[in-house]
Formats: C-alpha cells, sequence, structure tokens
C-alpha cells in the first residue's frame, strides 16, 4: 500500500506524462510545428500553425484524453463492482446502446449532433434497461448483474448488425468508423473532460471503501461500509462516463480493459496491491495519455489516411492484454 | 451493571423456511466466550450472520452495543458497529493481487475518516496482529500465494487489526493444523480476558469445552440451548445435537468427545 506521499509522487508524474503526450499530439501531424508554435498557440497566438492547432488538434486530442481517461475509470470501477479482473466499461451493454442510438441516428441521416445525442440516449437506455432487469427481485447479484448486461450488449449487436445490413453503401464508412471508435469528429471535447475531472474527484472519497469491496460484499459489509449503496452509486459513475466517453469517439476498445491491469501491474511492481486511491486517478492518467498517443499514431501512420483509433488500441491491446494474461498464470494462480 | 455487549430477546432466525432458532433469549457479556455447535445444516453461520447484521431475522429484538440488528448494519452506523463487532467470515475472496500487510491493514477501516490514510500506528497494529498469527515474516508476500491456512491466520490478524468488542468467529480452525488450532483459541480466549467477547461456530465439542466457556447448542429443528459448557456439554446433549452417539474421554482434567 502506498502511503499519501508516494502516492501523490506517482500522481505528480502520471500528470507530466498526460502534458508530455498532450505536446506530441499538438506537434505531430502533416503539417510540422515546432514546440515553440505549439505554446504560441496555446498562448492564443495567431498564424497557420496556431489554427491548425486550436482548431483542429487540441480539440482532438483533449477529446482522445477525455475519452482515455473515462474508459479507464470506468474499467478501473467495473472490475470493483463486478469484482471480475476481466470486467470491462462494455461488459454491461452500454456501448452496445450508444451503438443503436448512434447507428440508427446514421441510417436516419441526422446531423452529428443528433447522432452523439442519439448516442448517448442509447447508453442512457441500455443502463437503465440492465439495472432495471438485473434489479428485478431487488437481489442484486453479480452474477445476475452481469448476466443481465452481457445478454443485452448481444441484443444490441444483433440490432447493430441488422441497422448495416439494411444502411446504404454510402453511410456504412461513418457506421465502422464509429463502432470502432473514432476521435475526428470530437468538435467540443469539453464537457467529457469536465465529466472526467468530476468523475476522478467523486469517486475519490471512496475508494478505501471500495478497497473493501473488492475483497468482498461481506467484508465490506462488516468492516461498515453501505455496500448496496456504494455498489449503486459505482453502477451509475461507471455507467455514466462510459455513456459520455462513447458519445464522445464511440466505442474505443481495450483501454478501459487493459488500463487498470498496466496501473496495477506498474503497483505491484513497487510492491503495493490494489489500492483504488490510487488506482483510480492514475488509471484516468495513464488511459487518457495512452489514447491521446495512439490516437495521434492512428493519423499520422499512414497519413494522409487517418484510421479509427479503436482499431490501434484493439490491435495494440490484445497482444499486451494476452501478455499480461500469460505472466498472471505465470506467477502461479 | 452494564448491560450485556450482545442481547438477543425472543429472537427468531430462519433461512430458505427452515427453522434456526426459535424464540432466543440470550445474552453475551464482556469477557464471556461461547461457542456455537451443531451439525450441517443446523444453522449455525445463519444465526452468525444474523448476529453480525448480514441477515435479517424473522422476529425478536437483537442488540448489540446499543445498536439495533440489522437495520444499524446498513445504515450511518455501519462504521460505529463495526468498532463492536468483528466477523470472521468461512471463505476469504482475493480477486486482486495484495500484499499480506495490505490485507491486514484492512481492518482498520472502521477507525479511519474518510480522507485519512493508513498512519504508522495502524502499521504497527497490523504488524503486531500479523505477528500474533506468526504470520510476520510474510507481510510483504502476495496474498493469492498464501496456502490455506495461511490465508486463515491472515483473516484472523485483520480480524485483530480491527480490534472489535465482540469477535464472531465463523468455523475459525478451518484449514489450520493442530498446533494453529490451538494457538488461534488461545489468543481469542487471551481477548476474552483482556475484555472482549467471543462467539465462535465450532465444530469439535473438545475445543470448545476446553476454551469456552460458555455453549449455545442448535438442535437444527429450533430448538436451542444455552448454558454453561461444564452443564451443556454432556455425551446426552451431544448424541442428541449430533444424532450420532458420542464417548466422553478425560484426559488430565480436559474433557474430549469421540464417535462410538
Amino acid at each position: 500500500m502506498p502511503t499519501r506521499r508516494r502516492a501523490l509522487l506517482v500522481i505528480v508524474a502520471l500528470c507530466g506524462l498526460a502534458l508530455a503526450s498532450l505536446l506530441v499530439a499538438l506537434a505531430a501531424g502533416s503539417m510540422p510545428v515546432t514546440p515553440g508554435d505549439v505554446l504560441l498557440a496555446l498562448a492564443g497566438g495567431e498564424g497557420l500553425a496556431a489554427e491548425v492547432i486550436q482548431g483542429l488538434r487540441l480539440p482532438r486530442a483533449i477529446a482522445a484524453f477525455a475519452c482515455g481517461g473515462l474508459l479507464a475509470l470506468a474499467g478501473a470501477l467495473m472490475q470493483v463492482l463486478l469484482r471480475n479482473p476481466l470486467a470491462d466499461p462494455y461488459v454491461l451493454g452500454i456501448s452496445g446502446g450508444a451503438a443503436v442510438g448512434a447507428l440508427s441516428a446514421m441510417l436516419a441521416g441526422l446531423a452529428l449532433a443528433l447522432v452523439n445525442l442519439f448516442a448517448f440516449a442509447g447508453a442512457f437506455a441500455a443502463m437503465l434497461l440492465v439495472f432495471g432487469l438485473a434489479h428485478g427481485d431487488s437481489s442484486w447479484t453479480r452474477t445476475r448483474l452481469l448476466l443481465t448486461g452481457v445478454i443485452v450488449a448481444s441484443g444490441c449487436g444483433a440490432v447493430v448488425a441488422l441497422i448495416m445490413s439494411v444502411a446504404p453503401e454510402t453511410h456504412l464508412r461513418g457506421m465502422l468508423f464509429w463502432l470502432m471508435g473514432d476521435a475526428s469528429h470530437a468538435s467540443n471535447p469539453w464537457p467529457a473532460l469536465a465529466v472526467l475531472a468530476a468523475g476522478v474527484a467523486a469517486s475519490m472519497p471512496f475508494a478505501r471503501e471500495l478497497n473493501l469491496l473488492s475483497r468482498g460484499d461481506t467484508l465490506a459489509q462488516t468492516l461498515g461500509v453501505s455496500v448496496q449503496r456504494v455498489r449503486l452509486g459505482v453502477y451509475f459513475l461507471a455507467a455514466t462516463f462510459t455513456a459520455v466517453a462513447v458519445t464522445t469517439a464511440g466505442s474505443i476498445g481495450f483501454i478501459g480493459l487493459v488500463v487498470p491491469h498496466l496501473v496495477r501491474l506498474g503497483m505491484l511492481k513497487l510492491g503495493w496491491g490494489n489500492d483504488q486511491r490510487l488506482l483510480l486517478p492514475a488509471s484516468a492518467l495513464t488511459g487518457g495519455s495512452l489514447l491521446v498517443l495512439a490516437d495521434t499514431l492512428a493519423r499520422t501512420i499512414v497519413a494522409p489516411l487517418q484510421l479509427p483509433v479503436g482499431a490501434l488500441t484493439a490491435i495494440l491491446g490484445v497482444p499486451l492484454f494476452l501478455f499480461l494474461l500469460g505472466r498472471q498464470r505465470g506467477s502461479g494462480q | 451493571m452494564s448491560p450485556p455487549l450482545l442481547r438477543a430477546e425472543a429472537l427468531s432466525v430462519s433461512i430458505a423456511g427452515h427453522a434456526v432458532c426459535r424464540d432466543l433469549t440470550w445474552a453475551v457479556d464482556a469477557g464471556e466466550t461461547w461457542a456455537i455447535l451443531g451439525r450441517n445444516g443446523a444453522g449455525k453461520s445463519t444465526l452468525l450472520n444474523t448476529l453480525a447484521g448480514l441477515h435479517r431475522q424473522d422476529h425478536g429484538i437483537l442488540q448489540l452495543g446499543g445498536h439495533a440488528l440489522p437495520d444499524a448494519a446498513a445504515g450511518r452506523h455501519a462504521r460505529a458497529l463495526a468498532r463492536v463487532r468483528g466477523y470472521l467470515a468461512q471463505h476469504q475472496l482475493d480477486p486482486f493481487a495484495s500484499t499480506v500487510m495490505e490485507t491486514a491493514l484492512v481492518g482498520r477501516h472502521p477507525h479511519l475518516g474518510r480522507w485519512d490514510w493508513e498512519s504508522l500506528a495502524d502499521r504497527d497494529i497490523a504488524a503486531a496482529a500479523l505477528g500474533e498469527v506468526d504470520l510476520a515474516d510474510c507481510a510483504e508476500r502476495d496474498v493469492q500465494t498464501l496456502s490455506g491456512g495461511e490465508r486463515q491466520r491472515l483473516a484472523v490478524a485483520q480480524l485483530l487489526a480491527q480490534q472489535p468488542a465482540l469477535f464472531l468467529l465463523d468455523e475459525p480452525l478451518t484449514h489450520l493444523d493442530l498446533s494453529h488450532q490451538v494457538a488461534v483459541m488461545e489468543l481469542f480466549a487471551r481477548r476474552a480476558r483482556a475484555g472482549a467477547a467471543v462467539v465462535a461456530v465450532l465444530h469439535d465439542p473438545g475445543f470448545a469445552a476446553r476454551y469456552c466457556s460458555r455453549v449455545l447448542l442448535l438442535f437444527g429443528d429450533g430448538e436451542w440451548l444455552a448454558g454453561p459448557a461444564d452443564t451443556v456439554i454432556t455425551t446426552t446433549n451431544l448424541t442428541r445435537l449430533y444424532g450420532h452417539p458420542l464417548r466422553e474421554i478425560g484426559v488430565d482434567g480436559q474433557r474430549w468427545f469421540v464417535p462410538a
């Protein structure tokens, strides 16, 4: 368990990483920009470089950071809620609901703002549906929640397949990019960033209770945690973070699953266990930084072609996760 | 005279339609050590869960250090209640890696404020608890690498770090070898002499007779019998309790019971 001072040091270091990744994102691209230009543009300078940075790269980088942070934070919370290291933000069908909403709007040819609105409405509907069904007889067991979420998610998957099979060819590319996750359409990323900041702030006071919850409901309750209340709070927080993230940039995979594990692995190397007081903010910062870097790669690696960042995170995430899983088995579990 | 730590009045508990106890009137005072005996499925754990505030009784009053159960266990008094009673579960879960020290420190939760981090004093308490269960050398080990017996002792250490006034133990001797069974029972007997109260679900009437001053027998049909260990633990009662004849053997003034 880290001391408060050490945890703060780690957070400060990760803030540095986040700033560095944002600077890289602002400087890299088809139009080369010097670090000096970046600072000038951020300070409100004018000119072509400043326009590119202020109008294109900054919103996109901030959107990627906010989404990465939200997904990693939601993933860490879901893993505690379901007490399952394999849980991710999408396991309870929230991204499925958002996909159904977004693709329906695209099918109807609605404007981008309405697509986002429909995505959020879909995510929210899935969240309420899963909660209502799982809560049915007021015994809100983990298995029941997980099972309901998985079923709703697969139902949404079927609807998505149906929409895509009847959609005109011209719409398919946009739909595909949305499904894979793509930060290029995020024009106003600041609300997502605000949700991320508020989310970290809202979960920190409960972080030690989450530590207990991750060790079992009975233990948590006998040590003084109001288990039902905290679990409800965690569910709605994680679901809201996920909904905001997928509304901003589609369903980007693997960040929510892999980042909390990466952070845990790092903490383990330092001799610390699964302490949410460090894990939650560290996951948010790491997830944000990684998605910013992945998105920068996605738009520069085969420029002028742009890849959907979700495809990149999956391509990088799958081997990384398999590697982590292999290590875990190696340690004798 | 101070009121008892735990008081049950006309307490009826059942699980899945099966009666555990009917009209149980019972009090546990500071300094007492109680054993709960009964056959498998008699409801020993269900009763212990009820005493911990984890299971709702059908009727009757249950008071624990001034708190009415089970409502106090879920509301805003939950942390205050956790400073009164500690509960040792039958099984421990470790889905995520964590060190032995961190796991023991979890017991300090009810003593810490929302923004507090574990202090050096908390670490000293946890380290002392680990020492008491013979795990001082393992403080930095990953819990997921512990053996069953070591994990059980770690759960005991976590409970000691919690420092409750009443210890509720569900089969505290699970997975333990004989020497550690004796060590753990003696450790809780010491806590009782220092003013704590202990209620333990046990399977060996010999251990109950040796370490507990009092026993509560659950016969599995809602019937119960409570009283001093000397008078309640008899071959007649135990034969009725387990549905199997038992014989008593005296060794150096201690009573042991073997199946006939």
